[in-house]
């Protein structure tokens, strides 16, 4: 236990830049992914018929092995961060695209009846409707891809990429336990850490009338 | 005044759910669309407002075709209540309620004011029930908003989508009588589409019967009793229902006095309480009036027009005390 704390102690530097390395691809990864499958869910929502495809290609990425996707990128994008945030991404995109899907689809169409013949426009439909029921689908969906990017942002040191996967991967190396445990710990942490918030915010987003 | 044109719905898969329809529906008055399911009456409802268009003909509303006519804005002008009460659950009565006025670019106040003044008329206190959500509130509660709500933008013309077949029996029948009540205030155009005769006969001025995309009869309660055109007509209206009335003769006003209106401006012919409904309904028709003055010992206890009168005659015939 002493070993631990003298290595997290004399490797504090290290282990700091790691841990915002770490944040910083899986944060990047995480709003990214947000950016391309939240639209891409409203209109597949809208446009049905290409619901399936889309979610069913991104279901195939899914289910590459990570290490294995790391691998088809680095022949064609090299080494380096961007490699990573591309395999990052595309994990994000499969969880937040399908529960941004899920929860328009889901809305009571009796609502959306209403709202068409109120007088609504698609898109007021969709603001104030549609995204507002959606919203703690969505949420969980940033939820579960967060942390899922989270866990996978450790196998980016294997395309150069840092985080807390150098750590643990020089802790292994070098038959350090102790180092094991101080990249290993933080990845632990943050994965709680960023379950926790999101599941307050998911908490907070759902609206006040349907906590009834 | 809405008219329908010849108009004719064929939906792509072929089946034909309005065939050359031409009907003028009276304007400020209650006409219900009654018909098996099938029958084309949510259709045909539903071209109103646009939210279905026909294959052929037209349909206009005062007499301009509302084929030109922006979709959305046309929407925004008339008033709309559907069967699964549709409330946004997210959004307090209040939100709900102001709604079509935001959309219209009321203010604020304006569109309060409102709010709080129709929450009063169908009983629901603005105070106790406006920052509620609608989860919150019973089904006949939320139907009531969903009527409010549909009447907030101040529209000429309401379209109500079988608006209290979901609602357990007592309700229902609240809402019935409210609607009537309300119906006397506001005199909207309203179009109510139901699969209920006791409800048509109830609260409707004027009874357009449909089957398979065709109009069967049009014609006030009383007629459609009196004189089935068809006999479908006749077996929806029922004919036990049909006997009953001509049975309702034995029971006198006086047992039906809290079914009449208080208020009356226009004629009256006097008439006693103590007159049998049949000959009550006899006299109200030699008298040529709009209304009979029922008089209880000397004392007005109300006014009875046909209506009133029917639906005496159809509580006769359920053997319910009043």
């Amino acid at each position: 236990m002493n070993a631990f704390f003298d290595t997290l102690i004399s490797r504090q530097d290290m282990i700091q830049d790691a841990f915002i390395e770490h944040i910083y691809l899986s944060f990047v990864a995480v709003a990214i992914g947000i950016a391309i499958a939240l639209p891409t869910g409203v209109i597949i929502a809208r446009y049905r018929r290409f619901a399936e495809p889309v979610i069913g290609v991104t279901a195939i990425f899914q289910t590459i092995p990570s290490l294995a996707l790391f691998g088809f990128l680095v022949p064609i994008l090299g080494i380096g961060s961007p490699t990573a945030l591309i395999a990052l991404i595309i994990y994000a995109l499969l969880p937040i695209l399908r529960n941004t899907y899920a929860g328009i689809v889901g809305v009571d169409g009796s609502t959306i009846e209403a709202g068409r013949g109120m007088g609504m426009t698609r898109t007021q439909i969709l603001r104030q409707i549609e995204l507002p029921l959606a919203l703690p689908f969505i949420m969980a969906g940033v939820r579960t891809a967060t942390v899922l990017t989270v866990g996978i942002a450790t196998l980016a040191t294997f395309v150069g990429a840092g985080g807390l996967g150098d750590i643990i991967y020089r802790g292994l190396q070098s038959y350090n336990n102790s180092l094991v445990l101080a990249g290993a710990l933080p990845v632990a942490l943050l994965a709680i850490g960023f379950d926790l918030i999101l599941k307050w915010i998911e908490k907070r987003a759902t609206p006040k009338g349907l906590k009834i | 005044m809405i008219r329908f044109d010849k108009v004719t719905k064929r939906f792509p898969d072929g089946t034909e759910a309005l065939k050359d329809i031409t009907l003028d529906l009276p304007a400020r008055q209650l006409t219900a669309i009654i018909g098996p399911s099938g029958c084309g009456k949510t259709t045909l409802m539903k071209m109103v407002n646009k939210l279905e268009n026909p294959t052929a003909g037209a349909i206009y509303i005062d007499d301009e075709p509302i084929t030109g006519m922006n979709e959305v804005q046309l929407r925004r002008s008339i008033g709309y209540v559907i069967q699964r009460i549709g409330l946004f659950p997210h959004m307090t009565i209040a939100d709900n309620v102001s709604l079509v006025p935001k959309l219209l670019n009321w203010t604020a106040d304006k569109s309060n004011e409102r709010s709080r003044e129709l929450l009063q008329l169908v009983g629901l206190d603005p105070d106790v029930f406006m920052d509620r959500y609608p989860l919150e509130l019973s089904g006949g509660q939320q139907q009531r908003v969903g009527v409010v709500r549909a009447l907030a933008g101040d529209p000429n013309i309401v379209l109500m989508d079988e608006p209290f077949s979901a609602l357990d029996p007592i309700s229902r029948e609240q809402l019935q009588d409210e609607l009537r009540h309300l119906q006397q205030e506001i005199h909207k155009t309203i179009i109510f589409v139901t699969h209920d005769m006791d409800e048509a006969l109830k609260i409707a001025d004027t009874i357009v019967v449909m089957k398979d995309g065709q109009i069967e009869q049009i014609g006030t309660p009383q007629q459609l009793i009196d004189e089935p055109a068809s006999e479908f007509v006749r077996n929806f209206i029922g004919t036990e229902r049909i006997n009953q009335k001509r049975s309702f003769g034995e029971r006198r006003l006086k047992e039906f006095v809290s079914l009449f209106d208080k208020d009356w401006a226009g004629e009256a012919e006097q008439a006693d309480a103590k007159l049998t409904v049949g000959d009550a309904h006899q006299l109200l028709e030699q008298s040529g009036k709009p209304r009979l003055a029922v008089v209880d010992e000397g004392q007005l206890v109300g006014y009875a027009g046909e209506r009133e009168l029917l639906r005496a005659a159809l509580q006769a015939g359920k053997g319910a005390a009043v």
